[in-house]
């Protein structure tokens, strides 16, 4: 019985309906099976297979991205029994990500933010065009794990490094991880800018976070 | 909509269909076939026997234009329609007749053996872009009595999908039909259901050759499709106004329709053609040049006019490399074909001006055809209203849209996804796989479809028929063995 509904669970993600993995969430709790079993069981299966999918070029960005929000919608709805039973879905860590300043270009960021709360992550996106102080604000207000920082343009990539810079200045550099990503980024960069990752999609940047906080 | 290229107005067809009735009777047709000549005379024609020159008066030909199909089907191995000639139906099949083949680790122009051609037809069977197979490379490993015939039946061997195809010779002609009909299971169901078209071919200007019209009138006898391939080669053997070869093209098709219909009324016939300029440095047949295009899909026009199915070469190149030249060339072309209308579109694969064929070229052609393809599906309405409707729940974000339901279920229909022979990757993603160019990622292709093709299964009986029709007009040719077949199983 389980088994076949995990199976509609993962099937559900892969359809990118949010309808049905809100609707298989809810008999979730009636039948009462543990939240967290469907979400490591059912969802996440899913969210798995079409990240493969995706990387082997055979799935397509947008249902990528619908996966990723009938992700976020069953989790939603599993919350409050969560909360309910004393418990929570193991948090893979908490990020901070940020189009930076004068740049607002942001939809390879929304996408990587919609893929690692699918996988666990616990995501804050305060947007584009954010100044390094804010960004740093944001990461020590929620003890994030990991800064994640996005750039499209040449001319503003440079403000990666200044965000990684005021981090040195502020003696918090080794409290935070940061990866950056946008198209003109490349591994040159990142190791020039001493961050601790890059990535070129969305799927590279779920593994990475991943690893950066040894959950790989 | 089909979107569609016009570059003549109704009030110049007429001019040009005009003028063409006036080539018919000045200064004529030169019609080296005795039996041609003697049913063009019954019909009402003058006929000058010691110059060959027929006078053909315009009635004969309106009646010709009567009882000629407006549209006929061809079939594949199974009996099914496939290929649609009428209407605006766009089809491609890869350039025929080729001599040589690009072999891609030397960049040699080989000449094309039973080997070269065996891949070809694999490459275009597994395409999907190429409705019809062509006998595409002359075979040099075999006699030249069987060069016409051996291609076909390499191509039956091969391949399921219909055929363009032609004849040689007078001779030939009939027993590649013959090679047909085993096949189809009789020659009156080769004639109800024909598999094949032959291309035939005036010779420029007002030329129709002993074979060239002895083919038209066994092709209408045998009620197997003939395929005009007049070739009109302006500034040299036609005017080098571009109008005045598409008003030569239609004289040399008119005058093979009568020839055609007066030997059986109502054999199914294309007004085809393989025009191009003269090069006036090189003194070459450019099949890659805009004014090829230009006159190819002007006299697709008047074949529409005169509501005859279409033919044209285009979709080939003057380049002897895979290069970009090749690309631009061959990818313009099947634009122009495609929006033009024409039925069937010749010309993929094909290198160095219709000499040598590239099944790597195949492979990124077939790209470029579909790309036409999906430039004639033109702008769909899918929605109630364009755009309004999207907006709900958009929160001025770059990325909203992508996680719109419509977005899911509408964006394989709106944008054609090419194969992996297109790049779009970051530079990043290039480096990491290779940084390989356009021909290589084709080469890699061929590769791939060469170990995934799998012969077709065919009635084994008919098979064996065909290879002891074949090896028969072999050995009166000399041969005791056909050349060996890999994974040619003799029933």
């Amino acid at each position: 019985m389980s088994e076949e509904m995990y199976k509609e669970m993962a099937q559900s993600i892969i359809d990118g309906d949010s309808d049905k993995s809100v609707e298989l969430a809810q008999k979730a709790i009636e039948i009462q099976m543990h939240p967290l079993d469907a979400i490591t069981k059912g969802f996440v299966v899913g969210v798995n297979y079409i990240g493969d999918q995706f990387g082997k070029g055979e799935a397509f960005l947008p249902e990528l991205v619908m996966a990723g929000e009938a992700m976020k919608a069953a989790v939603a709805t599993l919350d409050p029994e969560l909360r309910k039973l004393g418990e929570a879905r193991e948090i893979m860590g908490r990020v901070v990500l940020a189009t930076v300043e004068g740049d607002i270009h942001e939809i390879g960021k929304t996408l990587v933010g919609t893929m690692l709360s699918a996988s666990g992550f616990e995501v804050y996106d305060i947007g584009v065009d954010a100044p390094a102080d804010k960004i740093i604000g944001k990461a020590i207000e929620v003890d994030a794990n990991i800064i994640g920082m996005s750039a499209l343009l040449t001319t503003t990539m440079v403000r990666q490094r200044e965000v990684i810079d005021e981090l040195e200045k502020e003696g918090l550099r080794g409290k935070f991880k940061v990866i950056v990503g946008g198209a003109p980024i490349t591994r040159e960069w990142y190791e020039k800018i001493k961050a601790d990752g890059y990535s070129e999609d969305a799927i590279g940047a779920v593994k990475l976070a991943k690893e950066l906080v040894g959950k790989e | 909509m089909q979107p569609k290229l016009s570059l003549l107005n109704d009030e110049l067809i007429k001019r040009i269909v005009e003028e063409a009735y006036q080539l018919l009777l000045k200064p004529g047709v030169k019609v080296q076939n005795a039996e041609a000549r003697q049913l063009l005379a019954e019909a009402g024609a003058s006929v000058d026997e010691e110059t060959m020159v027929v006078r053909i008066p315009e009635q004969i030909v309106r009646k010709a234009l009567e009882t000629a199909p407006r549209q006929f089907n061809l079939y594949d191995y199974e009996g099914n329609p496939k290929v649609q000639y009428g209407g605006d139906a766009v089809q491609f099949d890869p350039g025929s007749s080729g001599i040589s083949v690009l072999i891609p680790e030397t960049l040699e122009h080989k000449t094309a053996e039973t080997e070269d051609l065996i891949r070809i037809i694999k490459v275009a069977e597994s395409l999907p872009q190429y409705d019809a197979q062509s006998t595409a490379v002359v075979c040099h490993d075999v006699p030249k009595e069987l060069h016409d015939l051996y291609r076909l039946y390499l191509v039956m061997l091969y391949s399921k999908k219909p055929i363009v195809t032609g004849a040689f010779t007078n001779t030939t002609v009939h027993q590649m039909i013959d090679m047909l009909a085993i096949f189809a299971g009789g020659h009156d169901k080769l004639r109800e259901k024909p598999r094949a078209v032959f291309d035939v071919c005036p010779s420029p200007p007002l030329i129709w050759s002993n074979f060239g019209a002895g083919n038209l009138m066994t092709l209408a006898r045998a009620g197997v499709p003939a395929e005009i391939v007049s070739m009109p080669l302006a500034g040299a053997a036609a005017p080098v106004t571009l109008l005045g070869a598409v008003t030569q093209h239609a004289a040399e098709c008119l005058s093979g329709i009568a020839i055609h219909q007066l030997a059986h009324a109502g054999s199914p016939i294309v007004w085809g053609g393989a025009p191009s300029t003269f090069d006036m440095r090189k003194g070459g047949t450019p099949f890659g040049s805009v004014e090829t295009g230009m006159i190819d899909s002007s006299y697709a026009q008047v074949g529409k006019y005169l509501g005859l199915p279409t033919h044209a070469y285009l979709g080939a190149t003057e380049s002897k490399v895979l290069d970009m030249q090749a690309g631009l060339e061959s990818g313009l072309g099947a634009m122009v074909g495609a929006l033009s209308g024409i039925n069937m579109i010749s010309g993929s694969g094909m290198l160095d001006s219709l000499l040598c064929q590239s099944p790597e070229k195949l492979v990124i052609d077939a790209e470029g055809i579909a790309m036409a393809q999906r430039m004639l599906q033109g702008m769909k309405i899918h929605t109630e209203t364009l755009a309004t409707g999207f907006y709900e729940g958009v929160n001025f974000k770059g990325g909203d849209f992508l996680k719109q339901k419509i977005t899911m279920q509408l964006f394989q229909k709106e944008q054609h996804m090419p194969g992996n022979v297109i790049d779009r990757d970051s530079m990043r993603g290039w480096k990491a796989s290779g940084s390989m160019d356009t021909f290589t990622r084709a080469r890699i292709r061929v590769t791939e479809i060469l170990a995934s093709y799998k012969r077709p299964e065919l009635d084994p009986d008919k098979e064996a028929k065909l290879r002891a029709f074949v090896l028969d007009l072999a050995k009166q040719a000399g041969l005791e063995h056909l050349p060996n077949i890999e994974d040619f199983q003799p029933a």
